[in-house]
């Protein structure tokens, strides 16, 4: 006598609607709705934009464009504004450095007795600064300085604290915890212990997040002035604004080769760097 | 004798009376500093650095009466429902533009993917289709390296005011770095397969979907959650530009200095990003 001639239960029951192998349907079928009510809730203008009259007009725009204003005193103000947008950068970034590394060690719980009081109301800062994008905090830091890249500057750097703080916040709780516990055992005060024993462990990691959004910032910094914040992009919004087209094809041209060089930089010392 | 040449009569500097104190690094310190104050200089003069622009009364009133407003945040059941509306509005320009960036990526994708190359089954492919797939990996490229702000600025002056240059806008550029990224998995997963099939006299497409798509289905679609995340937030920004959704709605109560009304969308900015966040993550944990 075997068990299974007693057991009225089926061997294979059929797939549940609502069952585990179904989630990739139900995604899909979330996806779809989701793509159907885009469009059309957005009710593009597609006829407009793909009529022969606006075909005409994109032609007769681009074709304003060539060919690009090299005049030298034009390329001289380009120059300029491309060491703006670089400077803006790497300054934003700096001071992004200086505050997220400020915010990161009330913000992190470095060993076990830490009381880390200040931990929650940092992390919700640095969540704040980092959820709004560059463009907003210029937008708004145009109000208190004026156009000019100095709002480009502060901008960068406050959505770079919240971003790097958070790293930096992380870099400092997965310290190996071994050398912080050999000064603290011996009574060495907290901000001695950080600069002696967690500081150098760290500072790899800093340096290489710190130059991720270097990078990142550069490609920021030359869109950042579309609002009025300086650099490359407040030459473009004005050119483009007065119609000056010939001028604005050579700012699109600075802007592409600043992101293009940028790119193959970071490639290469990358590939430096790896092997 | 005179007081100099009597070193024992001299003030005894604290370093050299107590050695120990002495910082045996101390020409390296000051060659730092000094050289971070030579580079430093120029950034400051070119990024018009004036922290005290910050405190002059001009600047600091209306900033404080802007900060001040912020509290309450404006919440109108009138004012809500078009925040409500234009953020779906801001999801909806992400998605669309991410589904036409998809549209665009994949057949650029498949006509720039080296492992699909019938040539390169016999060592190195012929020129003719290296070159080819070489400059429809350039395409991509500069797809992918004109800003999406840039794209909508253009766009705006084409199609006018409103969500299609900003669908557009993210098609263009998220399409470019798809198409990259694409490839890039693509070609880094095993290739064994789809040579076996491609040596078999199978079809390029038959190697694509019975090859390559199996085993790397998972990160290309834990990817364009990813690209879509991303998405919404170039979206909302995209606005400033005049294409539409929650950053033109920003923007003008920006102009405007309606410090309720911004301190309102800021919130509602970061519970999107927030949500976004959460949504991305979770889909792509599921997916492994």
């Amino acid at each position: 006598m075997t068990a299974s001639t007693h057991s009225p239960v089926p061997q294979q029951l059929p797939p549940k609607l609502f069952d585990a192998r179904c989630t990739a349907c139900w995604f899909m079928v979330g996806v779809l709705a989701l793509v159907m009510a885009s469009f059309w809730s957005l009710n593009l203008q597609w006829a407009q934009f793909l009529s022969w009259q606006a075909l005409l007009k994109m032609g007769r725009f681009l074709g304003e464009l060539f060919p690009p204003n090299v005049e030298p005193a034009f390329l001289k103000k380009l120059g300029l504004a491309t060491l703006e947008t670089l400077a803006m950068s790497a300054l934003g970034t700096l001071l992004a450095v200086v505050l997220g590394l400020a915010l990161a060690l009330p913000a992190s719980k470095s060993h076990a007795d830490d009381p880390a009081r200040w931990r929650g109301l940092t992390r919700l800062i640095l969540n704040a600064l980092r959820s709004i994008p560059e463009l907003v905090w210029a937008a708004m830091l145009l109000i208190t300085v004026g156009l000019g890249p100095f709002a480009g500057t502060l901008a960068l750097a406050l959505h770079t604290a919240g971003v790097l703080g958070r790293l930096f916040a992380e870099a400092i709780e997965n310290a190996p915890a071994g050398p912080s516990f050999a000064l603290r055992a011996r009574g060495v005060g907290e901000g001695r212990v950080f600069i002696y024993a967690t500081l150098p462990q760290i500072l790899p990691q800093l340096l290489s997040y710190t130059l991720y959004r270097w990078e990142n910032n550069i490609r920021a910094a030359a869109v950042l002035g579309v609002v009025g914040a300086g650099g490359l992009g407040q030459m473009l919004a004005y050119h483009l604004g007065l119609f000056q087209m010939q001028d604005t094809s050579s700012v699109l041209l600075a802007m592409l080769l600043l992101v293009a060089l940028v790119d193959t930089l970071s490639y290469v010392s990358r590939r430096l760097l790896e092997r | 004798m005179s007081p100099a040449q009597r070193p024992e009569l001299r003030p005894k500097l604290k370093s050299q009376l107590q050695p120990q104190l002495r910082d045996p690094a101390w020409l390296g310190r000051v060659f730092g500093c000094l050289a971070t104050a030579v580079v430093l200089w120029p950034l400051l003069v070119l990024s018009e650095f004036k922290p005290g622009q910050l405190f002059e009364p001009g600047a600091l009133k209306p900033t404080l009466h802007f900060l001040a407003d912020f509290f309450p945040p404006k919440t109108d059941a009138d004012f809500l429902a078009m925040l409500a509306r234009e953020t779906w509005r801001t999801v909806a320009i992400a998605t669309a533009g991410l589904v036409l960036a998809m549209l665009l990526a994949i057949p650029l994708t498949l006509l720039s993917v080296r492992v699909l190359s019938i040539s390169a089954l016999s060592g190195r492919m012929a020129w003719l289709p290296s070159v080819f797939r070489q400059g429809i990996r350039g395409v991509l490229i500069v797809l992918r390296s004109v800003p999406e702000l840039v794209w909508a600025l253009l766009f705006v002056r084409i199609v006018g005011l409103g969500p299609t240059s900003g669908v557009l806008a993210i098609a263009l550029t998220y399409g470019g770095m798809l198409g990259k990224v694409y490839a890039d998995i693509l070609e880094s997963g095993d290739a064994h397969a789809s040579q076996t099939l491609l040596r078999n006299g199978s079809g390029r497409m038959q190697a694509f979907f019975y090859a390559l798509l199996p085993q790397t289905a998972a990160e290309l679609t834990s990817y364009t959650v990813y690209r879509w995340e991303c998405a919404i937030r170039s979206s909302a920004v995209l606005g400033f530009v005049g294409a539409g959704g929650l950053g033109q709605q920003m923007d003008a109560s920006m102009k405007m200095f309606n410090g309720s009304e911004v301190g309102t969308m800021l919130l509602v900015f970061m519970l999107l990003v927030w949500l976004a966040d959460n949504v991305s993550a979770w889909l792509r944990k599921g997916l492994g």
